[in-house]
């Protein structure tokens, strides 16, 4: 069984992580991880890789501009929104 | 230890915005300039429960770039998620194409530097991906919080990458100019590179000359305008050299370029790279493109600018740094042609001379646009063929590319006509002037008769004066060898 980094795993899904929960999703992940194992057992020689499990191609929109203006609607969902903008915690990267 | 010779290895990551009207996977408008947040519908934002579904406009442009570049194009391709967090994706991932792009194994040839010393270089191009362009971040203080505008969030791009085929700064810029003259001439990308349609980032390395493996490289991101990826690759490369040479290690990392400072500084190293964990995006099917939609794009691609360049140089005569300056953009490449297929093809040479010469520079000095010239390429070719005729000289000719350029005078015969300028070529007009010039020279004649060529010259000068410059040189000349060798 590979280890798991959970502390790495928490910081890319930008979840928080108690000492209780953390118990509770390594054992998650561990099944996870075991499940992963048994697909990777079968042997798909030969196997094209499977994108998507409709055998469909995507159908296309034509270039056309539908949306109408819902600037203010959507604004009005946001926590904090000022002068048309969005308003988030500050992040310099 | 002696000195090391270095060679540089540089391949470009080129973001091309495309030109459609509305967004990659939604019905959003994507013109420029809009009020925050008016252009970003409910899938832009990412609300829950909104799906993607696929431009066909963005698509086509794919093709249209696949098919310039003589590349494959994927008869299925697939679109992934690129997971990362930041507060200008809102969905939390980047829709972006991965395994499966939509074109690949192009290539391009470009030329390289002037003259004497230019060289043609083929970069190959190692695939071009659709994805959708992330929301801009305002960093002025909002109460300590940051403002988001999603207007270009879902702004369809093509990621055009290179293989690291090119070996000096100039290389890269001579590439990514070709690569921008041909998005605008196929029209799939405005190229302005203020507003961000048009971004660069470059990947770049260094190690010793006849060392087969890649050095460690740094990634400059994000340049947008030519003067500064130049700029950029010279001092990274300076100081990748300079690094080693001190017995230090290049590490790999993400750099931004300072114009200010004309330096490079490290944004994030390797260890903290982003873990984006692509994979294929359950909400989008795989994109199928049939060959018949393929070979009704390419029935309508205009020819392209380096088969243009050759046909220049091959059929119209024209040195291939001419060719080159003709075909930087379709609008002048139009304006050459029509010139040329007013005053026919024999006469191609002076109608390239005239515009890269006189117009170019009238242009350039009051920063007008081709498509805006007062001077039109009717007027180029009547100007090149009354010079070709006689009935002008070149100096001649100067003045009445001035009376078109300030709106003086619309048509070349009309301005001829007002100014005067038309040549004497009339033989009986010039023959009195002609036996004057004979008779007030006597040591001319002499030395001319005794084989000196250069005192024919001394003598149609001397018509010329006596004409006040309105002779035909020519016919002057032949005149006055027929009279003194008859």
């Amino acid at each position: 069984m590979p280890a798991i980094d959970l502390d790495r795993i928490a910081e890319l899904a930008r979840i928080e992580l108690t000492p209780d929960s953390a118990a509770a999703f390594r054992a998650d992940l561990q099944r996870v991880l075991a499940l992963v194992d048994r697909l990777q057992a079968v042997d798909t020689t030969g196997v094209a890789p499977m994108s998507h499990p409709l055998d469909l191609p995507q159908r296309l929109r034509e270039d056309v501009v539908t949306e109408a203006d819902q600037r203010d609607a959507l604004l009005a969902l946001a926590p904090t929104a000022e002068n048309g903008l969005y308003l988030v915690p500050q992040v310099i990267e | 230890m002696n000195r090391t010779d270095w060679e540089t290895v540089i391949g470009l990551e080129i973001h091309a915005q495309l030109t459609t009207r509305s967004k990659i996977f939604s019905g959003a408008s994507t013109a420029f300039g809009a009020e925050p947040n008016r252009q970003a519908c409910a899938i832009d934002v990412a609300l829950p429960g909104t799906l993607p579904v696929l431009n066909r406009g963005a698509v086509e442009r794919a093709i249209r770039l696949g098919l310039a570049i003589e590349a494959e194009i994927a008869e299925r391709s697939v679109f992934a998620r690129k997971n990362y967090f930041y507060p200008d994706l809102p969905k939390g991932y980047q829709i972006s194409q991965y395994e499966l792009p939509v074109v690949k194994n192009g290539a391009i040839t470009v030329q390289v530097g002037e003259g004497e010393a230019a060289y043609e270089k083929t970069v190959r191009i190692t695939r071009a991906h659709l994805e959708e362009d992330a929301g801009k971040s305002l960093h002025e203080d909002f109460h300590g919080m940051t403002g988001i505008d999603l207007n270009r969030a879902g702004t369809p791009l093509l990621e055009i990458v290179s293989e690291p085929d090119m070996r000096s700064a100039e290389e890269a810029v001579a590439y990514a100019r070709a690569l921008h003259t041909l998005v605008r001439w196929i029209g799939v990308c405005d190229g302005n590179m203020q507003e961000g349609s048009f971004r660069i980032d470059a990947n770049v390395s260094v190690r010793p000359k006849g060392e087969t493996r890649l050095g460690t490289r740094r990634e400059i991101k994000n340049l947008n305008s030519f003067r500064f990826l130049q700029q950029a690759i010279d001092y990274e490369v300076r100081w990748q050299i300079e690094t080693l040479e001190e017995g230090g290690t290049v590490q790999q990392a993400t750099v931004l370029f300072d114009p200010e400072r004309g330096e490079t500084r490290v944004m994030r190293t390797k260890e903290d790279a982003h873990d984006y964990r692509y994979f294929p995006d359950p909400d989008l099917l795989p994109l199928v493109i049939d060959r018949a939609w393929i070979e009704e794009v390419r029935s309508n691609l205009p020819e392209l600018p380096q088969a243009l360049r050759r046909r220049l140089v091959e059929a119209h005569g024209l040195t291939p740094y001419d060719a080159n300056l003709l075909t930087a953009s379709k609008e002048l490449a139009d304006y050459y042609l029509a010139a040329v297929a007013a005053a026919g093809q024999a006469l191609a040479k002076p109608c390239a001379n005239w515009i890269l010469g006189e117009l170019a520079a009238k242009l350039n000095r009051s920063g007008i646009e081709i498509g805006e010239s007062p001077v039109l390429p009717a007027h180029i070719a009547a100007l090149v063929r009354r010079v070709q005729d006689g009935t002008i000289s070149h100096a001649g000719a100067k003045k009445v590319f001035e009376a078109l350029w300030t709106g003086e005078g619309q048509d070349v015969d009309a301005i001829i006509e007002a100014q005067g300028l038309e040549q004497v070529s009339d033989e009986s007009a010039l023959e009195s002037l002609v036996d004057a010039a004979i008779a007030a020279n006597p040591k001319s004649v002499e030395e001319f008769r005794a084989g000196k060529e250069k005192a024919l010259n001394a003598l149609v000068g001397q018509v010329m004066k006596a004409s006040r410059g309105a002779a035909n040189p020519q016919r002057v000349t032949e005149l006055l060898r027929r009279k003194l060798t008859g």
